[in-house]
């Protein structure tokens, strides 16, 4: 402990020592969310969507479910009744409505036929148009997975699959906020774990280190320890422009987000640990982290592409990334007040297992 | 492995054929050595010549390819952790912290040898002002002059009291006054009871040691005591013994890299 405890003295030491780099680490997520969180927010806050649900049953509720999962739907207060729709619509409160009529389940049930309506604002075309698109596009989803269940096929005879090309851009605000907590987490602290080992292995430091009776084990655990304290910062610091600029919710629960956060700081310094145990060089180091970390999770992560939607190839690489199951758990927690995570914490600690003892391995052999 | 323990008991270092090869390239090859304790043993060699490659494998930070090593009467291949606790190393590259003050340097030293917060000061404060370096507690290591840093280095391998210390050219590139200094201190700590393992280019401080061994590509060509190896040679100074037995000249002394 004492030994653990000296290690992670000393490098706070050095993070202090350099403000300049811990400038980077504090600015640099506040700029992001700052600069997505506007340019995104102008675009979106028009992609909302009301439920009116008159049927109030599992499959009513799983219905919402499907439809608010896409990223490019907003959830707004569910209506009360029908008198509130003209009024919501006239104050701007949603660009669409979807109503649930009563004995939606039932018909489902026993028919498999089973109308819902859809009320779009049609003020602005485009986005009555968009709107529009991404309502159907869901419930197709839906239709599939139902048909699937009543008679066993994946497919249906005739379906459109539409898929809107060129605007990314229509993910609102309160999904990248969410988004950017993972991003940010795990390309700093893969970034700053990575650099801070491959500088001691390029100084001789480590190798001066370990002709101390010091555990590599106790090295690496002394040395991220000041890391998972900077994450934290970044991830507080994210949440509260998110909180209190873009008005993300939080429908779950802080504690369970901060305790999965921890987890997913963890996962990240060891992949940064991973990294270093490739890299010679602190450049290697910093541009492996880089790569390694921000175009997957931009890309593949579900961060600005549904992982649904993707190709099979790249929906199985998604799989391997941690991110992907820290985004579904944070958005999931924040906007839908999801609390019970099961695949996803297998998920995330079966990946961090391996990632980490890999990395520690590897670790240990290179100081050969 | 027959070696017995009576026997090593009274040795800082044995090595019996201690061999380790990068590759195909044997950097020691069959390295046979005993080193008894108290001793300030100048461990020669050309550029090259696998000096650093065996102190790492003493220190317990690279595995012998085969052969085997006992330092301080343990075996480095089942008890590097307890060697570690026993040994202080100064590496041939200064790799202290740059940017930490020195007084930080060398509690963070002690701190990863176990010490106490109390000890660290204490052990601070004695070796300080023993090497002198107490005016410049608070400075930051970057801005010391290298015989400074030299200095830091041997009281940061120190902190712990260790029994035996691996020096590896521990006075490469500064002043001959400096190192005149330097190895003022490494007489005060043999006399202390401290066993010195000490590498040098330099062939005056050759001189200053009680035994030493040259070695030429992994192996030990001569190993002696440095008036008895003159002798046995014919040659008046170490200076010209090296080159004799090496075929490359060491540093003369006067000369600064
Ligand atoms: N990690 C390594 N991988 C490959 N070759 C190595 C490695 N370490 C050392 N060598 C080689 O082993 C040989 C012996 O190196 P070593 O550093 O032990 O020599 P030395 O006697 O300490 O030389 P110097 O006086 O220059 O410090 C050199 O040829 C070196 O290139
Ligand atoms: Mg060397």
């Amino acid at each position: 402990m004492r030994r653990i405890l000296a290690v992670a003295r000393k490098e706070t030491r050095h993070i202090l020592r350099d403000p300049r780099s811990l400038a980077v680490a504090i600015a640099m997520p506040l700029i992001m969310v700052v600069l997505y969180g506007y340019a995104i927010d102008m675009e979106l806050k028009r992609l909302t969507v009301a439920f009116l649900d008159l049927d109030r049953t599992p499959a009513s509720s799983e219905l919402q479910m499907e439809i608010t999962s896409s990223n490019f739907i907003t959830p707004v207060q569910a209506i009360p009744n029908r008198s509130e729709i003209e009024s919501g619509f006239r104050r701007g409160m949603f660009r669409a409505v979807v109503v649930i009529p009563e004995g939606y389940s039932e018909k489902l049930a026993t028919s498999l036929e089973s109308p819902v309506q859809i009320l779009i604002d049609g003020a602005d075309g485009s986005t009555a148009a968009v709107v529009d698109n991404y309502l159907n596009a869901a419930i197709a989803r839906i239709n599939r997975k139902l048909a699937s269940e009543a008679f066993g096929v994946e497919t249906l005879p005739i379906e459109a699959r539409t898929r809107i090309l060129f605007n990314p851009q229509l993910i609102s605000a309160h999904f990248v906020v969410p988004g950017l907590v993972a991003l940010v987490l795990v390309m700093i602290c893969a970034l700053l774990t990575s650099i801070a080992i491959a500088r001691e292995r390029e100084t001789g430091t480590l190798e001066q280190m370990l002709t101390s009776p010091v555990a590599p084990a106790q090295v690496i655990v002394g040395k991220v320890l000041p890391y998972i304290v900077i994450g934290a910062i970044d991830a507080a610091l994210i949440l509260a422009v998110g909180r209190f600029v873009f008005d993300v919710p939080m429908n779950g629960s802080w504690f369970v987000l901060a305790g999965y956060t921890i987890l997913y700081i963890i996962i990240s310094l060891g992949l940064g640990l991973l990294i270093s145990t490739f890299a010679k060089t602190q450049q290697v180091a910093m541009i492996a982290a880089l790569m390694g970390t921000l175009l997957p999770t931009l890309i593949l992560s579900g961060f600005l592409f549904a992982t649904s939607s993707m190709p099979f190839m790249l929906r199985q690489i998604s799989k391997l990334i941690p991110a992907t199951y820290y985004l579904r758990i944070i958005r999931g927690l924040m906007l839908k007040g999801q609390l019970w995570f099961p695949f996803e914490t297998v998920a995330l600690v079966t990946l961090g297992t391996v990632i980490l003892s890999v990395a520690i391995f590897r670790f240990k052999e290179r100081l050969d | 492995m027959t070696l017995n323990h009576s026997h090593s008991s009274n040795l800082a270092v044995v090595a019996k054929d201690l061999t380790r090869c990068f590759g195909n390239f044997t950097a020691v090859d069959n390295l046979q050595l005993e080193v008894s304790r108290g001793e300030i043993f100048g461990f020669l060699g050309a550029n090259g010549a696998g000096k650093t490659t065996a102190i790492r494998m003493f220190c317990g930070l690279l595995k012998p390819t085969s052969g085997e090593a006992w330092v301080d009467g343990l075996p480095i291949s089942r008890d590097s952790e307890k060697i570690k606790r026993r040994i202080g190393y100064m590496s041939q590259r200064f790799s202290l912290y740059d940017d930490l003050l020195i007084e930080e340097n060398a509690n963070f030293f002690g701190g990863v040898y176990g010490l106490s917060k109390k000890e660290i000061e204490l052990r601070i404060a004695e070796q300080f002002e023993r090497l002198g370096l107490t005016k410049q507690k608070r400075t930051l290591t970057s801005e010391l002059p290298l015989g400074f840093k030299q200095r830091l280095a041997l009281a940061c391998a120190m902190m712990h009291r260790p029994r035996l210390l691996f020096l590896d050219e521990p006075t490469g590139g500064v002043d001959p006054i400096a190192r005149r200094e330097f190895w003022d201190l490494i007489y005060e700590t043999a006399e202390d009871g401290a066993t010195v393992f000490v590498t040098t280019h330099y062939m005056d401080e050759a001189e200053y040691c009680s035994r030493v061994s040259i070695m030429k590509d992994g192996k030990i060509v001569a190993l002696g005591v440095p008036a008895e190896l003159k002798r046995k040679h014919g040659t008046q100074t170490m200076e010209d013994l090296f080159l004799k037995l090496v075929g490359v000249s060491g540093e003369s002394g006067e000369s600064v890299e």
